[in-house]
Parts: C-alpha cells; structure tokens; sequence
C-alpha cells in the first residue's frame, strides 16, 4: 500500500510538471523539449527565496510558479512564436538547443550542486494508517495535483478562454475575424503551462532533486506521459502520469535489477498498442 | 525521341538524366582525407573520429534527411553494431575486420528491420517517442547486463586481427584511420547510389509530402522500413568501426547524448544532401577541438546556441547556406 | 461482359450523427465523361475518399471494373488503374516537374523500388515522362521545381501524375479550382483530350467546364443522389436551377 501511495504521489508530481507540456504539445503543436527548463526555473526560484529570503514556503511556492510563467511569456514573445507552423524537427532541435542552454546557465549561476531544499515542519513526517504509512508532505503532493487537475478541466472545458483556445488552434485565421485575440490567447496558454511546471519543479525539488542536469534528467518522463496519456488531453496526462509514477516506484522497489528498463517498456507497449495514446483523439 | 511537333517545346532530361555524375567539387572533396594524412599525422586518432562520426551522420541522413523519419534513438543501432563488432574476438576468437563489420551490418540490420515496425505504428510525437523508447531500452538493457557487455568499463577482450591479415593496428593509429576513412567511402559510394536511385526519389517525395504516395500506388510504410533498416546498416558499420580502431566498447555507444549529436552534426551540416552528414562532422568536431579547448565549462552552452542558431537563421545547414551563396553569385554573374 | 468501369452500391458514411454520404449507388460505364456535381458541403470530397479508399465507408460496396475494391487499401486500388487530381494541389515542392512525373512513371512501371541504377539511367521512364510533360505544354518548366510553378501550371502537373499512374478510372477532384481564366482554356483542352478508353469522373464547380465536358451529370446534395441526366436536359432542369444553379454559382 505504501508503494502504491507513494507511486501515486509521484505520478501527482509527474502530472503536474508534464500538463503544461501537453497543453501546448496538444493544444499549440508545439513540441517543446525546454518544458523542465521552466521546472527548473521554479525550483531554482522557490530555492533561493525559501533558503536565502527566508520566504514562507507557500508564498515561495506560488512566487516561483509565476515566476516560471513570466519567463515563459516572455520567451514565447522572443522566440517561441516564431515557430508556430514549424516543421515538428525544427521545434525539437530549437527547444534541445534551450535545454542545453538553461543546463549552462544554471551551471554558472549555482554551481554543479543538488540544490536542499527546506520543507516546514508541519508537511514532514509520516501518518501512520493501518497497512500503510502515508508521508504528509506527499499527501500534500496528491491533494495539490487533484487540485491542479480539476481546475484546468474546468479552465479549458467550461470557460470562454477555453473555446476562444481551441478556436485560435484550430484556425487562427478565423478565430481573428471573430474578435479573438490570439496571440494574447497563445502567451497565455504558454505562461500557464510554464507556470504548472514551475509549480511543479518548486514543490518537486527535493523529491526529484535540484541541478542543472534537470530538464534532461527528467526531459523523457515528461514525454512518455504526454505521448501516454495522448497529447492536449488533461485526463489523459493524469492517467498516464500515475501509471508511470506507480509502475516506477513499484518496479524500483520490487525488480531494482531491472531499474528504468520498466518504464521504457510500459511506454513502448503502451503507445504500440494506443499510438494515439490513452485519451488521444487523432 | 525528339519527333515532338514543332510548336511544343522539347523537354531537356538532361540534368535529370546526367545527375549521378560525379562534380568536380566532389573529387576536391575527397581529397581532403588524403590532405589530412599530410598535414596533420600527430592528429590521426581525431581525424579517424571524424570519419567514423561522419559515417553515422550519413547513416541518419538516410533515416532523416532523405526519409524524413525524425529520430532520437539512433544510438541504438551504432551500439548495437559497436556491440557485435566487440563480441566478435571477445566471445567467438575471430579477430578479422571485414567479418566483424559485416557481422555488425547484419545485427544492426536485424534490428533495424525489428524495430520498423515498432516505429511506424505512430506518427509525430508518438514516432518520436518510440525512438527514445527504443535507445533507452537498449541502453538500460546493455547496462543491466553488464556481466555480458561489460558496461559502463568496458569489453574486455577486443583483440583486432590486422586488416585483411596484413595490415596492423598501429600504435600511431595509421592503419585505423585509413581503414577508417576507406569504409567511409565506400559505404558513402553506396549511399550515393541508393539516394539517387528511383527509390531514393520515392524517399525524398515521402519526405516532401507522404499524403500523397498512397495516390501514386505506393505503399509509404513499406518504403520507410527499408529505409529505416539501411540507416540501421549504416550506423551498426560506423559502431563497428569505432570499436574495431579504438580495440574498445563501452556503454556509452548506447548513449542518449550520441543521438542528440549526431542530430545536431546532420542538421549543422545539411540535412538531406549527401555530403551534408560529412560537412557538419568536420564542422562540429573542429568546433568542438576548438571551443572546448578553451573552456570545457561552456561547451554546452555553444552547442544550445548553435541549435538555436541554425533553426532560426539558417535552416539548411552549412551546405544549404553555401548553395545559396552559390545560387546567389550565379544570378549576379548571369546578369551583371 | 462490360462491367461498369466504377460503380458504388449503397454508399453510405457517417461522422457521429453527421451523414456526410446517403446511400449513393453511381454506375459510370467505360469510357465515359461523368460529372459529379452539388452545393458546397454536398459531399462530394467525402464521396471522392470514399472511391479513393482514403475513408472507409460505413456502409456500401466500390466497385472498380466489376471487382469489389471495399476492402483495398488507396495503393492497392491506384495499382489497379484508379488515380485521382486533389482539390488543393498536393505536390512536392522541392522535386522539379520532370522528377515528379518521373517518379509516378516509375511507381507505374514497378521500378520504384530499384536501388541501384541511378534514376538517370532509366531513361525509357524519364522519356515517358517527357512525352506526358510536353502534352501538357509544360515543357518549358520541365526542370523547375514545383513550388516555384504558377498556380495554373501546378494544377496540370497534379493531372500529370495522375496520368502517368494510366489509369482506367480517373477521378478529377475540382480542376479547374483557383486556375486564372487565361489559364482555363488549356486545361480544358488538357481534359478533352484525354485518351477516349480512360473513364473520367469529373468533380467541378465551374459549370462551363462541367457543361462542356461531361455526357452525363450526378446531382448531389446533401450527401445524396438527386438526380442524374445528361447536360441537356439538366441544363434546364427547375430543381437543379434551384439547389444548385440558384446559389449563383455560373451561369448554366
């Protein structure tokens, strides 16, 4: 029950960083391999304000997810933009390229080193159930990504940003004459999904560690979850996120011989057998 | 053939009909191995690196460039030669080259033609996912069992015979490098042919627009697997060469960061053009002795740069940026 | 035994509760000139991937020749003498029109496949090629590449591929779409001269062209079959005047 729990807690966190990935991966068709360059933006931010500003942990948290969501609007600005309508090899070879350029930039700003990251007191510990042991701070992890999961069904499905997001996908064109404002609707959308990583990567750091090799680390996790879980599917992503993160810290627990092997292979079978992916609609 | 009716201009089929000849540009080409050999003998070992890269970079212009199948995993079949290259005196005793690469052509090839069909299932993402998939499965697989492979510290027992029976692995790496650079060329002799053939065009007119194959009667995937198991081919070869002139294979062929370069290599020299895979090793491996050199801390940085770089500015890579230079000269020339 | 060239029983398609096509039974004999023609969203592309084998069916039978082809993926019924032109051109851009057509000559003659000779020494299929190039005036443009081509002359390299596939049956998905009047003249010449054994089923919103060309005429609207006669009764016909003629569409 313990492995179960935790799995799931770590797929939560999966969820969270790789959502935005599938939004614009999905929504946008832009594959960008730079998404856990903005998680790691957020780590890096809710670092330096938790240890060094003595922040409060939930304002350090959310500060970082915006951060993360205004250096992504930013960068959609500069130079996402121009690759909308790209082939799929020039958005790989663009986005690696930001990777290997943040990794650098991390490098030389802290250094090599994991980042610690201090969690308060009151989410550490363990509630010990009859058949489980539950760690508060990954209860924390699931009821956040619960959380994260409802509110982005009801942002895309219900509300007029969403249909005015799915309009400007569709036909940008069109969703012009009609008064929307798409590039407005794009950065937005971009922000977010850089802003659920940030939140992802600031309450993830010291689950998943903090350094420069992160986004690479970490790159094909959040890839396999959006291929899973078929990409610009919310429910999807979820699904396929808890899938991975329980068959990671079971394999790991049970098969430690076999090690990532696991993962790669559900992946493999899974989209062989779904190409589509899970909830994937093309 | 030219009983046409007057009013109708005749179709000149000569460029199409006389474009497998060799160019000029070519010949200069190739002379520039027989230049390195002169001019830089202390530097052997790099240039034989060169020749082996740029051969794995031809094996993916193939998949890429010409097939257009986008991939993150090609590592897997440069292990997969480099594997069965090693295993050929480490386990069976026959140190003999030719049938080390030729018994690295055959395993890469098998799984080439193996995984096929596990890539084409899907398209876009999911293509390129399965691709990952696929390196990294190997890779973890080479990994655990390491007791066979030798891991991540190597084969033990990788004992070359000389080349041919005559030929020794020197100690100054002569003999590597001109073994080295004759497999280049002879297996980029076959490349020349393959993506000039009628095949090669249907390759380029998938690559250009794979919707409308199935309307001219031709059956995409089936093109495409034989296109993915020649770059299989080719990469186990160049695997296979690393390990037989280096007398070494360790895990690190399987590497995910090996795709990721030779991506880089192809794309910085011109992906789709024959020379295009050769051109871009030379570039990036210079680039590489140069920037490295001077602060290895930063190397990473330049190579981002880079990506971002040629994406955004200079889509077709050295070559195609040189043929429109080129292009661009003519007209002047042709008009003044 | 003359088996119609192309013929559908039953047709039928369906998109969620969207019935794109109703129960459409066409029978277009050898050799004819037959027109397919209807309101925009009438159908008439679905019909067309439907024959293509690029959508299967929901319900209904094609047949090609007398020989059910249901079943048979879009290569394997091109193979058996059924081609077709797209709406929007479908090219590929960086070939030149000699390689282009070179290449579907090729796939005809089942060399597409060699990998060894170079393309160049093939030289019965590039004069193939040559000969459907210049019949098409498109000599001149021989060795540019296709993107660089007007869009007129785009338009006849998608019916040059078409015809170096020979085919039996050859489906025109709106030809004449976006080609300038200046151009107009010669793609019409093109379609009438046509080798007479080919079947052509020529979907098209230019009604002279339509009028001009085709023996007899399929109405469809609404993703059925309303009526099917030949251009002179159709001409004057009310309910085609009024479904179709009536939208304003060309003058009859």
């Amino acid at each position: 029950m313990t492995i179960i729990f935790d799995g799931i807690a770590s797929g939560m966190l999966l969820f969270l960083i790789s959502v935005g990935l599938s939004v614009t991966l999905g929504l946008m068709n832009f594959i960008n391999l730079a998404h856990g360059a903005f998680a790691m933006v957020g780590g890096y931010v809710c670092v330096i304000l938790l240890d060094r500003l003595g922040v409060p942990f939930f304002a350090g948290v959310v500060i970082a997810a915006l951060a993360a969501a205004a250096f992504g609007a930013v960068l959609e600005r500069l130079l996402y933009r121009r690759l909308y309508g790209s082939s799929a090899l020039d958005q790989v070879l663009f986005s690696i390229g930001l990777v290997f350029v943040a990794m650098a930039v991390a490098h030389w700003l802290f250094g090599p080193a994991q980042q610690p990251v201090r969690i308060p007191e009151w989410l550490q510990g363990q509630i010990n159930l009859p058949g489980a042991d539950i760690g508060i701070y990954r209860a924390f992890l699931v009821a956040l990504g619960a959380a994260v999961a409802l509110g982005l069904h009801g942002i895309i499905g219900v509300t007029r940003f969403g249909a005015e997001l799915r309009a400007s996908v569709d036909n940008p064109r069109v969703a012009r004459g009609m008064g929307i404002d798409v590039d407005k609707v794009f950065v937005l959308t971009f922000a977010i999904g850089s802003g659920l990583a940030g939140l992802g990567g600031a309450v993830g750091a010291n689950l998943l560690g903090l350094d420069p090799g992160f986004p690479l680390r970490y790159l094909v996790y959040f890839l396999i979850v959006v291929s899973v879980g078929g990409a610009g599917s919310i429910t999807g992503s979820l699904v396929a996120a808890l899938i991975i993160g329980i068959c990671d810290v079971a394999g790991k627990y049970y098969l430690p011989d076999l090690g990532a092997f696991i993962i790669y292979t559900v992946m493999v079978v899974m989209l062989i057998v779904r190409p589509q992916g899970l909830f994937g609609t093309r | 053939m030219t009983d046409l009716s007057a009013s109708l201009p005749a179709v000149d089929t000569g460029p199409l009909k006389r474009a497998a000849r060799w160019r000029p540009a070519e010949f200069g080409f190739w002379l520039l191995p027989v230049a390195g050999w002169f001019l830089f003998p202390d530097d052997l070992a790099l240039l034989t690196q060169i020749a082996i890269t740029a051969l794995f970079a031809l094996s993916l212009d193939i998949v890429l460039g010409y097939a257009g199948m986008i991939t993150l995993g090609h590592a897997a079949f440069f292990g997969l030669g480099a594997y069965a290259a090693g295993m050929m005196p480490a386990y069976l005793g026959i140190g003999d080259p030719l049938l080390g690469l030729l018994a690295a052509a055959l395993v890469a090839g098998l799984g080439g033609f193996g995984t096929s069909f596990l890539v084409l299932r899907g398209t876009g993402l999911t293509r390129l996912m399965v691709t990952v998939g696929i390196g990294m499965m190997l890779y973890e697989a080479a990994n655990k069992a390491s007791g066979f492979t030798g891991g991540v510290d190597g084969l033990p027992g990788v004992d070359m015979a000389p080349v041919l029976g005559l030929f020794e692995f020197d100690l100054y790496g002569q003999t590597a490098y001109i073994y080295a650079v004759v497999v280049l060329f002879g297996m980029f002799l076959i490349a020349r042919r393959i993506v000039m053939s009628p095949f090669g065009l249907s390759l380029k007119a998938i690559h250009q627009n794979d919707t409308r194959m199935p309307a001219l009667g031709v059956s995409v995937n089936s093109r495409l697997r034989v296109a993915w198991t020649l770059g299989a081919v080719f990469a186990g070869v160049a695997g296979a060469l690393l390990t037989q002139t280096t007398q070494f294979v360790a895990l690190d062929v399987l590497g995910f960061s090996r795709s990721a370069e030779v991506l880089l290599i192809l794309i910085l020299g011109g992906a789709g053009r024959l020379y295009g895979a050769l051109v871009g090793t030379i570039a990036f491996l210079l680039l590489h002795h140069v920037l490295a050199g001077l602060d290895p801390e930063y190397w990473q940085l330049w190579i981002g740069l880079i990506l971002i770089g040629v994406v955004l500015f200079a889509r077709d890579g050295i070559l195609g940026g040189l043929a429109r230079l080129g292009a661009r000269l003519h007209l002047r020339r042709a008009r003044p | 035994m003359t088996a119609p060239a192309l013929e559908t029983r039953g047709l039928a398609r369906t998109f969620g509760s969207f019935v794109a096509t109703n129960n459409v039974s066409l029978t277009i004999a050898p050799g004819a000139r037959h027109a397919l023609i209807g309101p925009n969203g009438a159908g008439k592309t679905t019909l067309i991937n439907l024959l293509t084998g690029f959508l299967e069916p929901t319900r209904g039978q094609v047949f090609l020749m007398g020989e059910d082809v249901t079943a048979l993926s879009q290569s394997r019924r091109v193979r058996k003498g059924l081609a077709r032109t797209f709406q929007i051109n479908r090219l590929f851009a960086d070939l030149t029109v000699l390689e282009t057509v070179t290449l579907a000559v090729g796939e005809r003659a089942g060399i597409g496949r060699r990998f060894w000779r170079p393309v160049g020494a093939h030289g019965e299929v590039i004069d193939a090629a040559a000969r459907i190039i210049t019949d098409l005036h498109l000599g001149e443009v021989a060795n540019s590449r296709v993107k660089d081509l007007a869009y007129g002359r785009q338009r006849l390299v998608e019916i040059a591929l078409a015809l170096a596939m020979q085919p039996k049956v050859l489906l025109l998905d709106e030809p004449a779409a976006g080609v300038p009047t200046s151009e107009s003249r010669q793609l019409f010449e093109t379609l009438a001269g046509l080798p007479a054994d080919v079947t052509v089923l020529l979907i098209e919103h230019d009604m002279d062209l339509v009028f001009r060309f085709a023996e007899r005429i399929s109405v469809l609207v609404a993703g059925s079959i309303l009526i099917e006669d030949t251009p002179a009764v159709l001409a004057d016909h009310p309910l085609v005047r009024e479904v179709y003629l009536g939208e304003g569409a060309v003058h009859g």
